[in-house]
């Protein structure tokens, strides 16, 4: 137990380090540098296949309605957060829309900008996250009694449904219909700026990453409680979980309704990193990139979906360009073509699913303490200590 | 005089037209250890999920501490299907699930031993201690329930101390050699805090040496947690050895019941026991 509590403080330490070399990273690099791009999308992803993991991985409850979550949470942070004196202009189709507040600018009125900023921004976070709650609440109600795999058709039918309906023009006071909500709060915002305008400290990685951090741990901590033991009972066998008191309904509510809440922050961070929002993006392909990213990071490991979701992001956007760009016209063959990055990664996904079938980690933890000793370990060139009692 | 604290009225059990369990009527009362027998397919398991509420009876009631747990009657395409007695006898259907039944204080075993596999001995355990909480999702999480986890994790070191599984506690539950996996199950049972203990073939693929063991320490149970304990057994030494009474099912009625020696003696159960292979009667 000693152990467990040293080896949660090494990885908290992990975590700010990381977030203190994205701070450094995001002074250095241009803004428009790439690996900027890639790690704040890896977060967002990261958070997406986190929360999709607790369910999927932890509960397994098999649920496809990641996207769906996603989208819900981007909207409401979208919707409470244009300013007023814009949403003329947002809204132009819809008379400029119903509500007409926003809760950044709310609280700024009475907060003074920078708190108004940093509390408004969180609270329509949970705001966004609470009303992706509510969705799964519903849908869970109906569905989560029956046993087996009604749950992923009942949720990859809403997702669909939901992104059509968020569409529909009626709604379109509130959603803005098919056209793009935008000019709402975003991460740019958080830069600080001189008199004139100019960006002197960029934040808007840094402060998006400390979130996800934030939310991260948080699930970690759930999982690593009391009510995450009794999800791991229920996947490793319901019906035991049940005979010792567990109420199957309840729980698997708790983390379907969880789960939701953490989607709809992860849909909500990605409209900010966008800075616009628009229902056609959130299709069923968004739950299985998520989905490929928790199976790549290993189906019950935290650790994993953050790696895998960083190395995903970094593959498909950055890493495998070349391929698409047909200058490098290797031996003539015209084979590197734009498209051939899409092809080159199916089939590293493949190879990494078929030879690595548990995922990266497996069900295991990055486990910083124990990596430190390893590498020391390493350097003073000495053994293992040997397992001094032998099981008897 | 004798406190009851398991009480099946009339429990009638069928799946569409197989009738498993046929107006079984039972008690087993405080500090007892009561001994469910039968041949094969007699319907001792579907008992035991009739009282825990894995299946909700088809007609019948159950008492637990003398209090009404479960009743129920014929319904909808049961009524036509019913073929046992006591129709009309029963007017109320109150059903439970069995979470909420082992929250009153009953907790059992399973014949195919079902310990959760990714847990080590010490989790699974301390998962049992989970339906005493008084923590919430929210104090869970940020640790507000410090003092209670202490106390549920203390509590789980002594148990497996007294039913000596601490020297194997961060092992998977699954690496346990079967006998230790078999005291396992019951350890976690016991971990809920159970008035019953429901013992389903504890000793099924044990050898003779493990079965001793076993039956000294259903023995020791009783004694140190001051146990009512009722079991479904084949080993017929362990049965007569250690029940004070028992009952004996064959197709799902009650043929006999009594001391080890009346039963035994029975020859109801003689016929029914016999041309059935048993290693050990
Ligand atoms: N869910 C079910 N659906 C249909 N039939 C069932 C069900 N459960 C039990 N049965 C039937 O009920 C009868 C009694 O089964 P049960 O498992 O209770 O026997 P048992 O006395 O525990 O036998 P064993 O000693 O082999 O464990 C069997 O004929 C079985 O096929
Ligand atoms: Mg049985």
């Amino acid at each position: 137990m000693i152990e467990k509590k040293k080896g949660s403080k090494a990885n908290l330490i992990f975590a700010l380090g990381l977030v203190v070399l994205v701070f450094v990273l995001e002074q250095l690099l241009p803004s428009s540098s790439m690996l900027l791009t890639v790690i704040k999308k890896s977060a967002i992803y990261a958070l997406a296949a986190v929360s999709m993991n607790l369910l999927n991985g932890f509960t397994g409850l098999f649920s496809l309605g990641q996207a769906g979550f996603m989208m819900i949470g981007a909207y409401a942070y979208a919707i409470l957060n244009v300013p007023t004196d814009q949403r003329a202009a947002v809204y132009q189709y819809f008379d400029g829309g119903i509500i007409q507040f926003s809760i950044t600018e709310g609280i700024s009125s009475v907060l003074g900008n920078v708190a108004g900023l940093i509390i408004g921004v969180l609270l329509s976070l949970v705001v966004a996250g609470l009303v992706a709650a509510v969705f799964a609440y519903l849908i869970g109600l109906p569905v989560l009694r029956f046993r087996g795999d009604y749950l992923a058709v009942a949720t990859l039918g809403f997702a669909e449904i939901i992104r059509a309906f968020f569409q529909w023009d009626k709604l379109g006071p509130i959603t803005n219909g098919s056209n793009l909500l935008r000019k709402f709060t975003n991460l740019a915002d958080f830069n600080i700026k001189n008199s004139t305008g100019q960006v002197i400290i960029n934040l808007s990685t840094t402060i998006l990453v400390l979130i996800v951090a934030a939310c991260i741990m948080i699930i970690a901590m759930m999982i690593n409680s009391t009510y995450g033991r009794s999800f791991k009972a229920i996947r490793d066998d319901e019906t035991a979980a049940e005979a010792m008191g567990i109420n199957l309904a309840k729980h698997k509510m708790t983390s379907f309704v969880v789960s939701a809440f953490f989607a709809g922050i992860a849909g909500a961070l990605l409209a900010m990193y966008q800075t616009t929002v628009q229902a056609a993006p959130f299709k069923t392909a968004m739950t299985y990139e998520i989905l490929l990213i928790v199976v790549i990071g290993g189906i019950g490991s935290l650790s994993g979906s953050c790696i895998s979701a960083f190395i995903f992001v970094g593959a498909s956007e950055w890493w495998l360009r070349f391929l698409d760009e047909e200058k490098y016209n290797i031996l003539n063959t015209h084979i590197l073509r734009s498209g051939f990055r899409k092809v080159v990664f199916s089939v590293i996904i493949m190879i990494i699913v078929l030879f690595f079938r548990k995922g990266i980690m497996g069900e295991n933890e990055l486990n910083i303490a124990g990596f430190g000793r390893w590498l020391k370990r390493l350097f003073t060139g000495k053994k293992k200590p040997a397992i001094e009692t032998e099981a008897k | 005089m004798a406190e009851s604290v398991l009480r099946l009225e009339d429990v009638t059990m069928q799946f569409g037209g197989v009738v498993a369990l046929n107006n079984l009527s039972m008690e087993v009362n405080k500090g007892e250890i009561v001994a469910l027998i039968g041949p094969n397919g007699a319907g001792k398991t579907t008992a035991f999920n009739a009282i825990t509420g894995v299946y909700e009876p088809t007609n019948g009631a159950i008492y637990f501490m003398d209090e009404l747990l479960v009743e129920n009657y014929p319904k909808e395409k049961m009524k036509k299907l019913y073929a046992g007695e006591n129709n009309g006898k029963y007017t109320k259907s109150v059903v439970k699930t069995p979470d909420v039944i082992t929250k009153a204080g009953m907790a059992r075993t399973f014949q195919n031993i079902r310990l959760w596999p990714s847990m080590t001995v010490f989790e699974n355990v301390l998962v049992a201690k989970h339906l005493r909480r008084t923590s919430n999702l929210f104090s869970a999480t940020f640790r507000g329930n410090r003092k209670e986890e202490a106390r549920q994790r203390e509590e789980v070191a002594e148990l497996l101390r007294i039913v000596g599984l601490d020297d194997v506690q961060d092992e998977l539950s699954t690496s346990l050699p079967y006998g230790k996996q078999r005291r396992l199950e019951i350890a976690r049972a016991l971990a809920t805090n159970p008035k019953l203990l429901l013992l389903d073939e504890p000793a099924a693929g044990m050898n003779p040496q493990e079965t001793d063991e076993l039956t000294e320490f259903i023995g020791q149970i009783r004694n140190d947690f001051d146990m009512t304990i009722l079991l479904i057994e084949h080993h017929m030494n362990l049965v007569m050895g250690i029940s004070d009474r028992i009952y004996v099912l064959d197709f799902g009625r009650l043929i006999s019941s009594g001391t080890p020696d009346v039963v035994q003696s029975d020859q109801k159960v003689i016929d029914a026991y016999l041309g059935v292979a048993d290693e050990d009667a």
